[in-house]
């Protein structure tokens, strides 16, 4: 499942805009998932931060 | 905010603004809805615009303007420096804006016209009759109105949803997003008429970093990387640390701003039933320099004029709206944007080595008219070889 690291994230919207599935969504500073998230990844790869980690689910 | 307008208008930034205003001035009713709190933060550009296109829209005014411009210089991978001048010395080329201020200015022009604006108010659903748009669900404080509308225009941005929602397919390839992050700093020693590009697959690969003067001492230190360079441990913070700790060490950093700016073609198609595309949701940043606040202010507009024609007719069907793509499609703007696409492509895809050539071959550039398309064909015209090298592109640009 794909973690958000709130406390590095800055709210840009850059990984909004490269969801292939549209399951990001920027709600002013909160950045949410929805769950049509396939932990793909592709946020995570191109965040300018690193604050998107996909981690394997228990 | 009443429950029904001419025109909703989805996003209050410079597309949004201009969209709006349009709207009013040409007799709509017209409602910018904005998710954030504030118009203009938080602010996500570097902030740069060419004189005459902004212009093209508004006076300059000392509020907004952060710094005035004369001339730029690259700086090649190999650390060479060429400057690039105005052919009148002293001319200005361009401006550093205060987006802070500079969209708030836009947003209140839009409502002096007449506009409504609520912010803190987010589209979150769009309102569709039988496949057509028809307005949207905006949420304020956890209370969701409809809003309906003849038509809506989604000035939404980079992070862009509402087209997503009416089945436009947005999504930017990863490689094609620029990844960016930008300090603006102060204390620093820096040329503060000059706009600052560094190259180099050590500094930015498939992007560039940028020093662009904010007042004296003070600038937009950013970079940009293409998505498929990022990774952990070789994010766009990490080129930007570590450039900002070699060259600016006792710099202070005020303002910390990530951002994406796509540097993809524009949409495949900008309307739908009742639905127009301006701006950065729209995808026409320029590819090779990531600027859009002209392309979102043309767009805007373009799109509130296509809009007010087709409300006067009584058809906001996706094939009337065609006018406005198809216009924006054959501009200046359009053209512009296809070209620097190639540009781009060619660029990305040049070493290191072959950058240092092309950059050393012209230490010194005066400009006649000071504009990417003019430093392009100075480059080509000292290194004829490229001709070849960039083919049918060549000939565009003669």
């Amino acid at each position: 499942m794909l973690k958000i690291h709130r406390d590095i994230c800055g709210y840009c919207g850059c990984c909004v805009s490269v969801c292939p599935e549209g399951a990001l969504e920027l709600i002013d500073a909160y950045l949410s998932v929805g769950e049509t998230c396939t932990s793909c990844g592709i946020c995570a790869k191109v965040c300018p931060l690193g604050a998107l980690e996909v981690v394997n689910e228990k | 905010m009443k429950s029904k307008y001419d025109v909703l208008v989805i996003g209050g930034g410079p597309a949004g603004a201009l969209a709006a205003k349009t709207a009013v001035e040409k007799g709509l009713s017209a409602l910018i809805v904005e998710k954030r709190p504030a118009i203009g933060a938080p602010v996500r550009c570097a902030e740069g615009i060419g004189k005459e296109a902004l212009q093209e829209f508004i006076d300059p005014d000392p509020r907004w303007i952060s710094a005035e411009m004369t001339g730029a210089g690259i700086v090649a991978p190999d650390g060479f420096f060429m400057r690039l001048s105005s052919a009148m010395a002293g001319n200005k080329v361009g401006y550093i804006l205060d987006r802070k201020v500079f969209d708030r200015e836009l947003v209140w022009k839009a409502s002096e016209a007449g506009a409504d604006v609520a912010v803190k108010s987010r589209a979150s659903a769009p309102i569709m009759e039988d496949g057509v748009v028809k307005g949207a669900k905006v949420e304020y404080c956890g209370k969701v109105s409809n809003v309906k509308a003849q038509v809506v225009i989604a000035a939404d941005g980079v992070e862009s949803k509402f087209s997503k929602w009416c089945g436009i397919d947005t999504t930017v390839p990863a490689r094609e997003i620029m990844s960016s992050v930008q300090y603006v700093m102060t204390d620093i020693d820096i040329d503060s008429g000059a706009t600052i590009f560094y190259l180099g697959n050590e500094v930015a690969p498939e992007g560039y970093l940028w020093v662009f003067p904010k007042g004296k001492r003070s600038a937009n230190v950013g970079i940009g990387i293409s998505g498929r360079k990022s990774g952990e441990g070789h994010r766009a913070k990490d080129y930007l640390d570590r450039f900002v700790q070699k060259t600016f060490p006792n710099g202070k950093t005020i303002e910390y701003i990530p951002g994406g700016v796509s540097v993809c073609r524009p949409l495949e198609c900008t309307v739908g039933n009742g639905l127009l595309i301006a701006g950065d949701a729209a995808r026409v940043v320029d590819p090779l320099t990531g600027g859009g606040i002209y392309n979102a202010m043309y767009t805007g507009k373009l799109a509130a004029e296509v809009a007010a024609d087709c409300i006067g007719k009584g058809d906001l069907s996706k094939a009337a709206l065609m006018k406005y793509d198809q216009e924006w499609r054959a501009s200046k703007m359009g053209k512009s944007i296809e070209r620097n696409y190639h540009i781009k492509e060619y660029l990305i895809k040049q070493p290191d080595e072959k950058l240092n050539e092309i950059i050393h071959s012209v230490s010194n550039l005066n400009l006649a008219e000071f504009s990417t398309l003019n430093l392009i064909k100075e480059i080509i015209r000292i290194n004829p070889k490229l001709v070849l090298e960039l083919g049918a592109l060549a000939a565009s640009l003669r």
